[in-house]
């Protein structure tokens, strides 16, 4: 009796220690999304706004969206930016990272020595980039820095390169060290997505003579879809926001060449003349490319999950009957 | 038979000589950062791709010191503030929110569960603008606390808190300590908690070496050098008065990544666990 009475009563301690975490949203995360988004429509800009704290919707409450998008060629170009360095970074990245996952998850050619390979082909991800991003400069300085040093022992350039003047190497230059970084992690992704799938999947498939390639490219590969749409998305959104490597590595530059979105919305709010209001309208219209675009993605994801769902059980049925043919066959 | 041994044979050694590669370029940069910080600019000059180290790291210490601008034990101290603030605030109130979200009924939860992965999908440099504005406002520019309250929100740690509670916990130890009279936030702080150590061991190290490693924000809401954490401190070294001094610059690059280096080697195997472990998500 007393117990039940009790039981009823316990609910409201889901609502109670839920209460940190919400509040810590409401202050830390909705208010400043919500304020951003107000900026984006006022006059707020320069320092003494800031100090005065005094702000009006502009006559026109949509300026500054319109001054970006259509007459601000920097906010195109970081945007182009950002592209052309991400893919640059993450084609060869989930190419190398499936490679060595079929590599790693193979069973019948066990590789050993795994555990090390992973902890070194994962380490680069977990230091600081800002740190990184200097010593990779300090690499490519011009005229006497390690990567030139190496060029004129292979007898490659006879005159030193002047890496970071050069936009294209700047840029690629960011894209490696993005690839170098990243891809240890996206192998460690994909390897546990390859670890979580049906191992009866391969059982079929070896029973119908697959070979290692083909079990990769017709199992591996479609039931790792999930896991690799959710690599892409994250990886993305990681381009989106990417700030440490681009800013310390050369400063966005030259020309702007690797001034990539976040930057640029650094810049216009935290140098020169400080216009909040318009770096915020650039975060908003961020905010909803990154949303429109998740949202695309799990709408993907759900119908790939209804999909995969029966791709599973018919592979299962499929096993079951090649099992009773087996156990028919013998007897 | 035999042809299938060559093969493999074949197969294994581009994979090992491939892995091989990889991991001497995931080494080779931070083993030359190592020695060059202990050469003299001239040296580098001279050669800047070395086999043995030399002898001038205390006079790269020395001029580190005179040039005064990086502050390497400034910023350990600062950082350390900062990541160790943030992984506490960050551990406790997502294993509480996880511990909601698994041991009560209440009508909210699943709306709730939900409403926490969708935040996961904003990230954090959207709000800096307005987040900035607000800091400012507050008169709280130059002060850790902005930098370490955010922790109380961090979707992806109760996340994880949750998926390992869905799997670890009983109701009957709540049941049994209730029976013995305590309170269900004495029941979370002394019987669950201790349940998610390892939890909170993998996601401590992740939250710690995340806030440990973040240079947007410090560099937004800190404009004290006094206040600096280590990234800002590492960003001072591209100025004007280091780019002549290589060895310094290699110096201080070596002291800012030595201590994450260390922890990786000695906690590398939890770490790679906790990452595939948060995969299965996808």
């Amino acid at each position: 009796m007393r117990k039940r009475h009790k039981g009823v009563n316990y609910a409201k301690y889901g609502y109670i220690f839920s209460i940190p975490f919400v509040l810590g949203f409401l202050v830390f995360t909705l208010y400043p999304l919500g304020y951003t988004a107000v900026l984006a429509f006022t006059d707020f800009s320069g320092a003494a706004s800031l100090i005065s704290g005094e702000m009006n919707i502009l006559d026109d409450p949509f300026e500054n969206f319109s001054m970006l998008l259509f007459d601000n060629q920097l906010f195109w170009t970081s945007i182009t930016n950002t592209f052309r360095i991400w893919l640059t970074n993450f084609i060869p990245q989930i190419v190398l990272a499936l490679l060595l996952t079929a590599w790693f998850t193979n069973n019948r050619n066990k590789i050993r020595g795994q555990g090390l390979f992973k902890v070194l082909f994962y380490m680069p991800n977990i230091i600081t980039a800002g740190s990184i991003a200097v010593l990779f400069g300090a690499f490519f300085a011009f005229p006497l820095g390690p990567a030139n040093h190496i060029l004129s022992l292979l007898g490659v350039e006879n005159h030193p390169f002047n890496f970071t003047a050069s936009p294209a190497a700047s840029q690629n230059i960011i894209a490696f060290i993005q690839f170098w970084m990243w891809y240890g992690y996206t192998m460690l992704i994909l390897i546990a997505g390859v670890l979580g799938i049906n191992p009866e999947l391969y059982e079929v498939a070896e029973i119908d003579g697959a070979n290692g390639i083909q079990k990769f490219f017709f199992v591996t590969l479609p039931n790792l879809k999930t896991v690799l749409l959710f690599t892409v998305v994250t990886s993305i959104v990681g381009g989106i926001t990417m700030f440490d490597i681009p800013w310390l590595f050369n400063q966005g530059g030259p020309v702007n060449s690797t001034t990539t979105v976040s930057l640029f919305i650094y810049n216009l709010a935290f140098t020169g003349r400080l216009r909040y209001n318009v770096a915020a309208a650039a975060s908003i219209l961020v905010f909803l490319m990154i949303a429109a675009l998740s949202v695309a993605v799990f709408y993907l994801l759900r119908d790939k999950d209804a999909a995969q769902l029966k791709k599973e059980e018919r592979a299962l049925r499929r096993a079951l009957k090649a099992e009773m043919k087996g156990v028919q066959g013998n007897g | 038979m035999d042809k299938r041994t060559v093969g493999a044979r074949i197969f294994k050694c581009v994979v090992y000589t491939v892995c091989i590669v990889l991991a001497v370029i995931s080494l080779y940069p931070f083993f030359v950062m190592f020695l060059n910080a202990t050469r003299s600019t001239s040296e580098i000059w001279q050669n800047p791709l070395p086999l043995l180290p030399s002898t001038h790291m205390f006079d790269n210490f020395r001029i580190i010191r005179d040039i005064g601008t990086f502050d390497a034990l400034l910023g350990f101290r600062n950082s350390f503030i900062v990541a160790g603030g943030t992984t506490i605030l960050a551990t406790y109130v997502s294993s509480l929110t996880a511990f909601a979200l698994t041991a009560y009924h209440w009508k909210l939860r699943q709306p709730f569960f939900t409403f926490i992965m969708a935040v996961m999908m904003v990230p954090a440099q959207i709000l800096t603008i307005g987040y900035f504005t607000m800091v400012w406002q507050l008169d709280l520019v130059n002060n850790f606390l902005p930098l370490i309250m955010p922790a109380m929100a961090a979707p992806t740690v109760v996340f994880f808190m949750r998926q390992y509670l869905l799997a670890t916990f009983q109701i009957d130890i709540v049941n049994s300590a209730r029976i013995d009279g305590s309170g269900e936030f004495r029941i979370f702080n002394q019987i669950i908690l201790p349940i998610m150590k390892p939890a909170i061991a993998t996601q401590a190290i992740f939250v710690f070496v995340g806030s440990w490693n973040a240079l947007f924000l410090p560099r937004v809401l800190l404009t004290d050098r006094d206040m600096f954490t280590m990234p800002l401190m590492v960003s001072l070294l591209q100025g004007n008065i280091y780019d002549t001094e290589f060895g310094v610059v290699y110096l201080g690059l070596a002291l800012s990544i030595l201590p994450i280096f260390l922890v990786y080697f000695f906690l590398a195997r939890y770490i790679i666990a906790g990452i595939q472990l948060g995969a299965v998500k996808g």
